[in-house]
């Protein structure tokens, strides 16, 4: 597999875990602080594996790829750059429809010729799998809820912009609503910005450090 | 069971449940105690949340991100222990914003620097610690079963907090000064920790076994066991009396009590901001409490 | 809702009071326990029970009124009645 598109699979999980773990010590109440911090972990352990194999073929390492490209370079979708915190109800569905976005993408990744390819994406399913359950239990509970059906609504291109153009039918199928216009890869929103410059500042004050 | 009869049963090792006949004032103390321990889990998560954000590798994300988290489920378990007691979780988050309630001096103070997170995990776990595992022998029986998952969950801490500071130790000069200005900062609250010396025949929290460990002990343990690790990787401790007698004891200049008493009673440098930060996200998410707790049957 | 969550070591042990968590229901108690109780892989299988299912029986377990020493240890006192018996087979004490 190119390292671009593990790339884009890194750096999705990547930044989706560092907007997940914005919400560690304010959650709605403490159970779901504690499950929805693992969530933000497991997020960032998958980033750390796409990054292996990409440094490989890149020969470089996971945190130089995590940490020392500029905003541009990165090739996440933005869905998962979106500023959401304080919203729980646009935080639980920009989960629940990442999740179904992934799920859709992995399965396709377990059929991989690339054997590394397709070994990490079935530990990462094997994983996905609790995070799938936690976001569904959410969605139903909330389902009533107008501020969550409409943050669905209005996150929903962004959602598509996820998978490939031949995934999203799979994705319309999974989540109930008709394809539209998709928000594509490769126009940064104005939320990744600040969110690099936090993310980088201690390992920008001092380059190539040992930290 | 009058109150004498009580004290001596607690005193003897007696052991107290929920369920149990206890003299009011024993109630108070406990549930004043353990809650300000709660408060404390909870606000200490603010300072070290920002520093998740910014930890700059993927390793030290990941140690950052499941501290945090094991000190948010230590704040769940002690005030579930509290409201098996009476009073209900949320009574004691208004009065925690509300400044009603007290919390550790240490999480009143700002973090400037990734030297901060490294002697927060290494130095204030610590002086916790010791604390903590003096409460294992506490009387009340619920808050000494969760001091033990609570400890084993430390004992974690501390390895990430070391290794921070042990890599930052054998890296640059620039990265040795982060450590050490840190320390600094940080020694002044640290000695104040356990609290001032009080002899143990006028402490109520003693004579009912809810603390079994006295003020100056928990101190000279912190001592005793954390000065030679900072000064054996070079740091020094901003403390010129600072030393070991032939006796066994440390010695050190007088801790700033009045200081203590300011920033607990709720003027720390951080106090206002931090309590407000935590009122607006409960705002914010009032509304899914009321939705997923509320109509539950 | 409350829950109280029993945790069990190792495959085969007891299974123990571990603490308790508020969950609306039990697919979100269940979520919750397996963060609270595994997430360091530190229990084998847990018990989710609602509080109000749990029953607490607590001392005297039954009334004490007569004496049920054939329920005790300290009930029974077979030293002097085995000396009679090997006396009388003729065999010495086994050491």
């Amino acid at each position: 597999m190119d390292a671009q598109e593990l790339l884009r699979l890194a750096d999705d999980e990547f930044i989706l875990g560092w907007r997940d773990s914005e919400w560690t010590g304010i959650a709605p109440f403490l159970e779901e602080d504690v499950a929805f911090s693992s969530i933000a972990q497991t997020e960032i352990g998958h980033a750390r594996a796409w990054y292996q194999l990409a440094a490989v073929e890149l020969e470089t390492d996971a945190d130089a790829l995590a940490f020392d490209r500029d905003p541009d370079e990165y090739a996440c979708a933005p869905l998962v750059e979106l500023r959401l915190i304080d919203d729980w109800a646009a935080s639980i569905a920009r989960r629940w429809l990442y999740e179904r976005a992934d799920g859709i993408r992995i399965q396709a990744l377990l059929n991989s010729v690339d054997r590394d390819v397709a070994g990490l994406a079935e530990k990462i399913d094997r994983e996905e799998v609790y995070h799938r359950i936690h976001a569904d239990m959410w969605a139903e509970r909330l389902r009533d809820h107008d501020l969550f059906s409409r943050a669905v609504e209005d996150l929903w291109p962004y959602a598509l912009g996820v998978v490939s153009p031949e995934q999203r039918p799979l994705l319309c199928h999974a989540i109930g609503l008709e394809e539209v216009g998709a928000i594509e890869r490769g126009n940064h929103t104005p939320d990744l910005r600040p969110l690099w410059e936090e993310m980088t500042m201690v390992r920008r004050s001092l380059p190539g450090a040992t930290w | 069971m009058n109150e004498a009869e009580f004290e001596a049963y607690v005193q003897g090792g007696g052991q107290v449940e929920a369920g149990d006949p206890m003299p009011e004032g024993y109630r108070k103390a406990v549930v004043k105690f353990i809650e300000m321990h709660g408060n404390s889990e909870l606000m200490g998560v603010l300072p070290e949340r920002e520093w998740i954000l910014r930890a700059p590798t993927l390793q030290r994300k990941l140690a950052l991100t499941s501290k945090v988290q094991d000190e948010v489920g230590h704040a769940e378990l002690i005030y579930r222990v509290v409201e098996d007691l009476g009073k209900p979780r949320e009574a004691c988050l208004d009065d925690l914003v509300a400044g009603r309630t007290k919390f550790h001096n240490v999480f009143h103070y700002p973090t400037r620097t990734w030297g901060d997170v490294g002697v927060i995990a290494w130095l204030v776990d610590a002086a916790a610690i010791i604390s903590q595992k003096a409460l294992l022998k506490c009387s009340y029986a619920p808050y000494a079963r969760i001091m033990k998952k609570i400890c084993w969950e430390e004992s974690f801490h501390i390895l990430h907090g070391r290794d921070v500071i042990l890599t930052m130790m054998n890296g640059s000069d620039e990265q040795r000064e982060l450590v050490q200005e840190a320390l600094d900062r940080w020694w002044g609250p640290l000695m104040q920790f356990h609290g001032n010396p009080i002899p143990a025949d006028d402490d109520p929290m003693f004579r009912w076994r809810i603390k079994s460990q006295a003020n100056e002990e928990a101190r000279q343990q912190f001592l005793d066991g954390y000065v030679p690790q900072i000064w054996e990787v070079g740091l020094t401790v901003p403390d010129p009396k600072l030393a070991k007698g032939k006796d066994g004891v440390w010695r050190y200049s007088e801790p700033d009590w009045d200081e203590l008493k300011w920033v607990v009673t709720g003027h720390g440098p951080e106090t206002e901001r931090r309590l407000g930060f935590r009122q607006a996200s409960r705002v914010e998410t009032a509304w899914v409490r009321r939705a997923v707790l509320a109509d539950a049957a | 809702m409350i829950w109280e969550v029993f945790r069990q070591e190792r495959e085969g042990a007891p299974f123990q009071h571990g603490g308790s968590l508020e969950a609306p229901d039990l697919r979100f108690a269940k979520a919750y326990a397996r963060e609270f109780y595994g997430r360091r892989g530190e229990s084998f299988a847990l018990w989710v029970v609602p509080r109000e299912a749990v029953e607490e029986v607590r001392e005297p377990m039954v009334a004490e009124v007569f004496d049920r020493d054939y329920r005790r240890v300290d009930g029974y006192s077979l030293k002097g009645k085995l000396k009679e018996a090997r006396g009388r087979a003729g065999t010495a004490a086994t050491r």
